[in-house]
């Protein structure tokens, strides 16, 4: 029994070539996967104390699909994401302490204290928000993707979204006038096997979600989403699609979320079970990096050591700033609300 | 001045500003090779091509949110709704997106976009194909909401709105189509949130936009008849709202009639009404009465569809009331 569950939701999806990632790029790998993981604990732990408000959705458990997919894309390239944001935006490059202090409000936050958890966005990094309506952000990356091609640019736009929204109609429209108009654009489905608290099986008729794409002459490929590399390489091959022949893809990438859906809904005990959870925990990503590049001798346990008290450190730093950080002036309350601020 | 109708006048808009900048392109269900539904966007596949007029699937909101993704990275869309009844299925990314993005990315991610459409009351056309949003959409922060009454005023509206930095919900009378007028040449443009006075008088203000221009025009030349002298006030642009037009009018008559076409609850003219009583309440003479659309849905029979839409006769009827003649 144990296994049985979290092996066949991995079985299916495409495993990668042996990785050939070099040592340096592991690294990189590994820290940010550890930036998130820690980031998160902390962030819901500032969440309790009654720092960060409203809706608190984290990341943990799905670090390799956010960091396995950013690496392939360019500096110029959209990004847009669901309310569940603050690893892609780690992982874009936006800083621990520009999202920390974001989720604590305050102006010195990356939406200047107006967005929240939800809402991360840097637009210098192309990364053009955390949404809240569940694929509502689906079309606009689209757009995106419209704007590159309308323009000749050779940009791709990137959208992450969570598997509950493979039934909502705006997913459909868009990946229909993707394929039709042949946008470069990549649509990423996070498959963590449950909305809330309604597993896959219970609203969809079709468990394969990748499958989705054939209706619309499109490419796609379920991916192992736990393994950073095999994300790295099926996010490459879509990427390369969209720049090179400007056409779209649909990657479903079969992953898990350990913890709640957001900070009001616990790990397990009513749509789950703990076992269920401890099963999926035995292939967690980070566990799964240390693993290879300990065996490749590219790190040892006092590297790892190491890189983990950079983090903790990282974090700590982020939450010191934002606590310290000023909320938004009164002023702000009317301003960004038009183009000439009121 | 050369005379347009409101369809070919806004059709100018467009081609003027589509070859002014090249970031602007036309998005809806048969706006390229149909010519547009109502012929709005006629000639402009010819001109500008398919990728700057670009016909869509059924799937308003699909490419409302495509339009609005667009509009983030630096592009000016105008997507076409074949009428506004459907843009009820786009409604999520006028609101959720297009209206919040500029706010809740700090002020990092605008949207300069336009979505136009035919709007308001139509011909015969029953409850689902002939209604007015726009009390909707105004009572969102975020969005501008144009409702011109004429040509010139479509044409000069629509090239503002679409240089605007903002989301625009530009919304043309369905009706107003083939009426024609003078469009004046040249760079025209009418600045967004002025209200304009068509008529000037001064026993009685009559607030109306869109398709009641005429209907309150219609009843100003009967009420000179009488030796009534009623000053026609269009809004123009529903939201920001011209209440400084508004209340100068209303401090000369010292009486109102607002005429709208849509329901009477919580509708635009709701909202002139609370404008005038907060900052003209010693001005008043009579309470301000309103004459809208019947608060039911819109019958299909000819006879009922007239009397459930605002005409001349019934804004005639309550002007009269204003000033304690009936
Ligand atoms: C249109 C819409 N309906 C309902 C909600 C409330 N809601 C927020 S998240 C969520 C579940 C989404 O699950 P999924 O897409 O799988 O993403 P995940 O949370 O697993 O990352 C729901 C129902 C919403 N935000 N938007
Ligand atoms: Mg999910």
């Amino acid at each position: 029994m144990a296994g049985s569950r979290a092996s066949s939701r991995a079985k299916g999806a495409a495993r990668g070539p042996e990785p050939s990632a070099s040592s340096e790029q592991c690294l990189t790998y590994l820290r940010q996967m550890k930036l998130i993981r820690h980031f998160e604990d902390k962030a819901g732990e500032a969440y309790s104390l009654g720092k960060v408000g409203g809706f608190c959705h984290l990341y943990i458990g799905q670090e390799a699909v956010a960091v396995g997919s950013m690496a392939a894309l360019r500096s110029d390239d959209y990004i847009t994401a669901s309310y569940r944001d603050h690893g892609h935006a780690l992982a874009r490059g936006l800083t621990a302490r520009s999202v920390m202090a974001e989720l604590f409000g305050k102006a010195t936050g990356c939406s200047h204290g107006k967005g929240g958890s939800m809402h991360l966005f840097d637009a210098s990094l192309g990364f053009l928000g955390g949404h809240g309506i569940v694929g509502g952000h689906i079309p606009l990356t689209a757009g995106m993707a419209f704007a590159a091609k309308y323009r000749k640019t050779d940009q791709v736009a990137v959208c992450f979204f969570g598997e509950a929204a493979v039934n909502i109609g705006s997913f459909h429209e868009t990946l229909n006038m993707a394929a039709l108009w042949k946008l470069p654009a990549v649509f990423i489905v996070e498959n963590n096997g449950y909305g809330m608290g309604t597993a896959l099986a219970r609203a969809s008729s079709k468990l394969d979600l990748a499958h989705r794409a054939y209706s619309y002459e499109m490419t796609e490929e379920v991916v192992d989403g736990q393994d950073v590399f095999t994300v790295r390489s099926a996010v490459d091959r879509a990427v390369e699609r969209a720049r090179l022949e400007s056409l779209p893809t649909l990657l479903e990438m079969r992953t898990y979320r350990y913890v709640g859906h957001s900070m009001s809904d616990a790990a397990h005990g009513t749509y789950r079970t703990k076992e269920e959870v401890e099963e999926f925990r035995q292939r967690d990503p980070i566990k799964l990096l240390e693993a290879h590049m300990v065996a490749a001798k590219m790190i040892d346990e006092a590297g790892l050591k190491a890189l983990d008290e950079q983090v903790v450190a990282e974090v700590e730093d982020a939450v010191t700033f934002a606590e310290e950080s000023p909320d938004p002036a009164p002023e702000a309350l009317w301003t960004d609300v038009l183009a000439g601020g009121q | 001045m050369p005379l347009l109708t409101y369809r070919d006048a806004l059709n100018e808009a467009m081609r003027e500003e589509m070859a002014r900048d090249d970031r602007v392109f036309l998005m809806g269900e048969e706006v390229a090779e149909y010519d547009g539904a109502y012929k709005v966007s006629r000639g402009l596949l010819k001109e500008f091509g398919p990728l700057r007029v670009v016909d869509t699937p059924i799937a308003e909101l699909g490419f409302a949110g495509i339009g609005v993704g667009a509009a983030m990275v630096g592009l000016r869309p105008i997507i076409e709704f074949m009428t506004w009844n459907f843009a009820l299925l786009a409604i999520d990314q006028i609101v959720n997106s297009a209206a919040k993005m500029r706010y809740m990315s700090g002020g990092q991610v605008g949207c300069p976009i336009v979505f136009r459409g035919p709007g308001g009351s139509a011909l015969q056309l029953a409850a689902q194909h002939s209604q007015s949003f726009e009390s909707w959409y105004a009572h969102i922060p975020g969005l501008k909401v144009l409702t011109p009454g004429t040509p010139a005023d479509a044409k000069g509206l629509l090239k503002s709105a679409i240089r605007d930095d903002d989301p625009v919900v530009f919304i043309e009378g369905e009706m107003l189509y083939n009426v024609k007028g003078e469009v004046p040449e040249g760079e025209h443009l009418v600045p967004i949130g002025k209200a304009d006075v068509k008529r000037a008088g001064s026993d009685v203000t009559l607030v109306c936009y869109s398709k009641t221009v005429t209907v309150a025009l219609k009843a100003a030349d009967q009420l000179a008849a009488e030796g009534i002298n009623a000053e026609v006030v269009d809004l123009r642009t529903i939201r920001p709202m011209d209440t400084e037009t508004v209340l100068n009018s209303v401090g000369r008559t010292h009486r109102c009639v607002v005429v709208e076409e849509g329901w009477s609850f919580a509708g635009v003219g709701a909202q002139v009404v609370d404008v005038i009583q907060q900052y003209a309440f010693d001005e008043l003479d009579a309470p301000v009465l309103r004459v809208t659309g019947a608060d039911v849905q819109m019958p299909y029979n000819k006879q009922l569809e007239r009397a459930a839409k605002a005409d001349p006769a019934k804004v005639i009827a309550a002007v009269k009331r204003v000033l304690y003649l009936a």
